[in-house]
């Protein structure tokens, strides 16, 4: 009895939603239990795993070396990429990226990317010849609903956890050389998302609130509270008034979540 | 074929991570560990690091796959692209589809597909860190999650590889040894009923190597069947502990 | 006529658990003069035969039983049902219209529709065709109230008990209905959502220690101090 949920579980969500609770005890703004584990995987630069309720997202680092893009020379490579890969749950099928796993790669890319996280000139060897191309390889585990948070999340925690090897050059040649740098990260964007059931807004949607959901809206927020990103998902809508009141909640959310964390 | 300027056993008969000729590396397991398979399996085997699901059995969309008389059994391998050295590309290899196609020849006879005509299950296997004996590894560890899915099953399958390095037969080949070595035999087994249901060979052997390295991995599969049992009591045994 | 298992141990697929005169019974098979298991379970002898009770299973459609399932298709002349089994199960509208069906007049989607709720029975299944329900007796049909919990098909006697002894604490201890779909789907209905939580917090632990002894008084023994807690709770929150 896997996808569809049933109506009477529709309606106690709903119900519940109107009386200002969920079906597993939360309040309309509170998160899961989330744990957070770095370097679980040794051979990759750098990883991190997430565990969101139920949710459970791995990312690994890898760290190559190759071309700048042309329009920014002095700059490392960003590059994210998302797998849904099929044992995670039932509805993912193998194959190539759908839409679903590429929206998720390119929100995860826009938080880092639009805060500027990483320091990407600090990544530059030969200007315009060489620069380092970091990997954000997203790998979803279990979906159990709010992969987009999850997903961020990881990707931070991976970050903070990456060591780049040192080098230097010698004749054209890059060499590497003993010990480690961390990958310089200076901002720590934290991605919040919200599912409105019904006209009402709950934070981090577990599978089920996502099945019947209007819509949902995502907001990337820096240290500093600014927001660097947002996505709506989903075939419904949001009022204006809405959008202002997530805005609000997510940068609390995300406050609350650097302090948690400790990121 | 690479320049043998290291050497891959010492003096002392000892291997580069200090291991024996004849000693399999440390081996961590555990029963059930997703929530939305049917049944799942994780083993850390040496530096590998593998998660195994099962989904089914269920009826297959579109009809046309499912066999009028029995269960179809669908496997797929697939590695992390920041499973190995070099960030891998996550769209399926060449390697990985062989490696999809021996994993479910290796499962099947294990498997009374019989009992439940026109359905399928699917067996995922993805591999988030290689060291070398990932197929071996990920057949242990899908075993595991179709016994944890409840799908009736003569026995469990159990592999592990044996080859050839610098001279010496070797047990439980990691990476290095694996890429430097002269041959590499994974062999999976059903261990009640001594049934071989994987066997390959990569490299050169003599009848005698061959026969020392396919008793050798069949040793290896036994002691990895006994932690097999162990992770399926620690499931099911550990409650009854804790209340007692 | 050697057996190396004894009775309530647990044993594993391949397991040998007897050599001479015994006959294969449920999850187990012989080979030879040998039975060997083929799920994880506890071993039961039968006299002569050897069965597993097995911990690890799922639902296989028998004619007759009383199962719990999801509408998840409306078809032609018919509903297509998911009874949490490798087989969907086919709800004719014949069968539920209790009268003879007129494809251009009677909308099924108006009578069950995706993701409703039914108590069914099954009346016809084989190895060449899905099973097929019927809805025709009295407490079978649409649900409309409660809560659905899965559990492995061959716990739901354990959560039975002797005699019902189980279930019918369950049900005195929390005050809900509770109907039981052999096909390890369980329907709660209580006066109010803490009294369902209640019941399923026990049918999980049923599931979680089927195979200990002693369950039925751990469980009241649970259902009673989770009680006095949510009492204690409310009392502070009022105070």
């Amino acid at each position: 009895m896997a996808s569809v949920i049933t109506r009477v579980k529709q309606k106690q969500i709903v119900q519940l939603i109107a009386k200002g609770k969920r079906l597993d005890g939360r309040g309309l703004m509170d998160y899961r239990e989330i744990k957070v584990e770095q370097g679980i995987i040794e051979r990759a630069e750098g990883s991190a795993r997430v565990l969101l309720g139920r949710t459970e997202v791995l990312v690994g680092i890898k760290i190559e070396i190759g071309q700048p893009f042309s329009d920014t020379p002095n700059e490392g490579v960003l590059t994210v990429n998302t797998e849904l890969v099929p044992l995670a749950s039932s509805t993912f099928e193998p194959g190539p990226p759908d839409e679903n796993s590429i929206e998720i790669a390119r929100v995860v890319d826009r938080g880092i990317r639009e805060s500027k996280a990483i320091d990407l000139e600090k990544l530059c060897i030969e200007p315009g010849k060489k620069v380092f191309i970091v990997f954000v390889d997203v790998y979803v585990l279990n979906h159990d609903g709010n992969l987009i948070d999850a997903s961020a999340l990881a990707a931070l925690a991976a970050l903070l956890n990456t060591k780049m090897s040192n080098y230097e050059i010698k004749e054209g040649e890059v060499k590497i050389k003993p010990g480690h740098t961390p990958l310089p990260i200076r901002r720590h964007p934290i991605t919040v998302t919200f599912a409105k059931i019904n006209d009402k807004l709950v934070v981090d949607p577990w599978l089920e609130e996502e099945q019947i959901m209007d819509a949902r809206l995502s907001m990337a927020i820096d240290d500093d509270g600014n927001i660097c990103a947002i996505q709506k998902g989903g075939s419904g809508y949001f009022a204006p008034e809405q959008v202002l009141e997530v805005a609000k909640i997510a940068r609390e959310k995300a406050e609350e979540m650097h302090k948690k964390l400790e990121l | 074929m690479s320049q043998k300027t290291e050497k891959l056993i010492d003096k002392k008969g000892l291997r580069l991570d200090g291991r024996k000729p004849d000693e399999l590396r440390p081996i961590k397991i555990e029963v059930g560990v997703l929530s939305n398979a049917d049944g799942s399996a994780y083993i850390e085997h040496g530096k590998n690091k593998i998660l195994a699901a099962v989904f089914g059995p269920k009826e297959l969309h579109p009809k046309h796959l499912a066999l009028p008389d029995r269960m179809v059994l669908r496997c797929r391998y697939h590695m992390a692209p920041f499973s190995v050295q070099e960030r891998k590309s996550p769209a399926p290899s060449r390697r990985e589809i062989e490696l999809s196609k021996v994993i479910r020849e290796s499962l099947e006879p294990s498997i009374f597909l019989e009992y439940y005509p026109r359905t399928g299950i699917d067996v995922f296997v993805e591999v988030l860190q290689a060291d070398g004996g990932t197929r071996c590894a990920s057949i242990t560890a899908a075993s595991l999650a179709l016994a944890d899915a409840g799908i009736p099953m003569r026995d469990l399958v159990v592999a592990c590889a044996a080859g050839k390095v610098d001279d010496t037969i070797v047990l439980d080949l990691m990476d290095t040894e694996d890429k430097m070595g002269t041959a590499d035999v994974p062999a999976a087994l059903m261990p009640n009923l001594n049934a071989i249901t994987l066997l390959q060979m990569d490299g050169i052997l003599t009848l005698e190597e061959f026969e020392k390295a396919l008793n050798l991995t069949l040793e290896g599969c036994r002691k990895i069947y006994a932690m097999q049992k162990e992770a399926l009591r620690a499931k099911y045994v550990s409650v009854k502990e804790v209340e007692e | 006529m050697p057996t190396f298992f004894e009775g309530r141990q647990l044993v594993i697929p391949g397991d040998l658990i007897a050599e001479g005169e015994y006959i294969a019974g449920e999850n187990a098979y012989a080979e030879g003069n040998k039975i060997y298991a083929s799920r994880i379970g506890m071993v039961e002898y039968e006299n002569k035969k050897v069965n597993v009770v097995a911990l690890r299973a799922f639902y296989i459609p028998r004619v007759e039983d009383m199962v719990i399932g999801t509408i998840v298709e409306v078809g032609f002349n018919g509903w297509i049902v998911d009874i949490n089994a490798p087989y969907e199960a086919l709800l004719r509208a014949s069968d539920v219209l209790s009268r003879p069906f007129k494809p251009q007049k009677d909308e099924l989607s108006q009578v069950l529709e995706i993701g409703d709720l039914v108590v069914a029975k099954i009346v016809a299944y084989d190895r060449s065709h899905n099973p097929q329900l019927a809805v025709d007796e009295p407490g079978l049909g649409k649900i409309t109230r409660g809560q659905i919990v899965k559990i492995t098909p061959t716990k739901i006697p354990r959560l039975i008990g002797r005699k019902g002894s189980m279930i019918s604490m369950i049900k005195q201890e929390t005050g809900c209905q509770i109907i039981l779909g052999l096909n390890g789907v369980v329907l709660i209905t209580g006066k109010n959502l803490e009294d369902e939580e209640l019941a399923i917090m026990a049918i999980h632990k049923i599931e979680e220690e089927s195979h200990t002894s002693g369950l039925t008084d751990r469980v009241a023994q649970m259902l009673k101090e989770e009680k006095v807690k949510r009492e204690e709770i409310k009392n502070e929150s009022e105070n």
